[in-house]
């Protein structure tokens, strides 16, 4: 009897046991995946080469937040709401920093400008450099020469 | 002028504007005595509510740029709040203004380093950038309309205090 009872409290016990047990989320992302695409916003440099002590805050922020189980967007977003947007490794759409986003769209504005021409002058070469029908006419085999060529056609004729 | 020509000119030109452009762009903000404080509305620290300078026009304000990592704010803070206490019937007070920081340290920071004056929070280098910060701790006295009376780029002792804010104070 004593026994039965025994167990009966151990079954009873084991969901609080387990409710009880501390959860540890499993990390969607890692520090050094982290680290390595955001900044140190006072060094200026990526947060993984910076030794600065506000650095160190940071990557201790950091390795908080992947503990608790959050994606790397999730820290990116936290890191943003605490040290600004010049914490991740983009430059601002204003001012001098809007010519890393304008420049490369100019670049290949032009270059595609610059390849439509050339493709247009090229065809109108080729064009140009056409043999008329009268070239043709005049290097077409006279004589001897096209009854020969007549003659070897025929024989592969199929 | 082939028209080649005239496109590697056009395309040296543009380089050339886009770098003189950035060199005018990048200096950091220039503020001197005499200017008005730049200010904003910032939340409070730790909150709830918000706060600016503004709110104590009127009165001479120590506006005091600091983070919680940064240690000679560690060994500033008492001295600032030493000489809040000091002066705050005199119609001066301190305004702090975290920077470059996260909230939760900041926290921790007034938990150790408790201070009777006003605390505001700003997030990441956006109001160090309005003060041309190039570090912390820095220290800005406010005229009571509101001008900047003395601009300090470094930590403050009680001496300082004593022989450079004080009397400008007392007029």
């Amino acid at each position: 009897m004593k026994r039965a009872l025994l167990i009966a409290l151990c079954l009873l016990a084991l969901p609080a046991a387990a409710a009880a047990a501390p959860t540890h989320p499993a990390p969607q992302t890692t520090v050094n995946a982290i680290e390595a695409e955001v900044m140190c916003p006072i060094c200026g440099t990526l947060l993984e080469l910076a030794e600065s002590p506000q650095a160190r805050r940071e990557k201790v922020f950091v390795a908080k937040l992947v503990a608790a189980g959050k994606s790397k967007a999730e820290v990116k977003d936290a890191l943003v709401a605490q040290y600004g947007p010049s914490v991740l490794a983009l430059p601002k759409a204003s001012g001098f920093d809007l010519s890393a986003y304008l420049v490369p769209i100019l670049a290949i504005a032009i270059a595609v400008v610059v390849l439509a021409f050339s493709v247009l002058r090229w065809r109108r070469s080729g064009r140009d450099n056409e043999p008329s029908a009268a070239d043709a006419a005049a290097d077409a085999p006279q004589g001897e020469d096209a009854e020969r060529l007549e003659a070897d056609l025929s024989r592969y004729d199929l | 002028m082939s028209a080649r020509s005239l496109l590697a000119f056009l395309a040296v030109l543009a380089v050339v504007g886009l770098l003189a452009f950035g060199l005018l762009n990048k200096g950091a903000t220039k503020i001197a005595v005499g200017e008005a404080v730049p200010d904003k509305v910032l939340p409070a620290l730790p909150g709830p509510g918000h706060g600016s300078i503004a709110k104590y026009r009127g009165k001479w304000v120590l506006v005091n740029l600091w983070a919680s990592w940064c240690i000679p704010c560690r060994q500033e803070a008492p001295v600032l709040q030493r000489f809040y206490e000091r002066n705050k019937a005199h119609n001066t007070t301190v305004v702090g203004i975290n920077v470059q920081d996260n909230e939760d340290d900041a926290r921790a920071f007034l938990r150790e380093h408790p201070t009777g004056y006003p605390q505001l929070r700003s997030i990441g280098n956006e109001r160090s950038a309005a003060f041309g910060s190039t570090g912390v701790p820095e220290n800005f006295l406010v005229e009571p309309d509101g001008d900047l009376a003395l601009i300090w780029r470094g930590p403050v002792d009680d001496q300082f205090l004593r022989e450079r804010v004080t009397p400008l104070i007392e007029g």
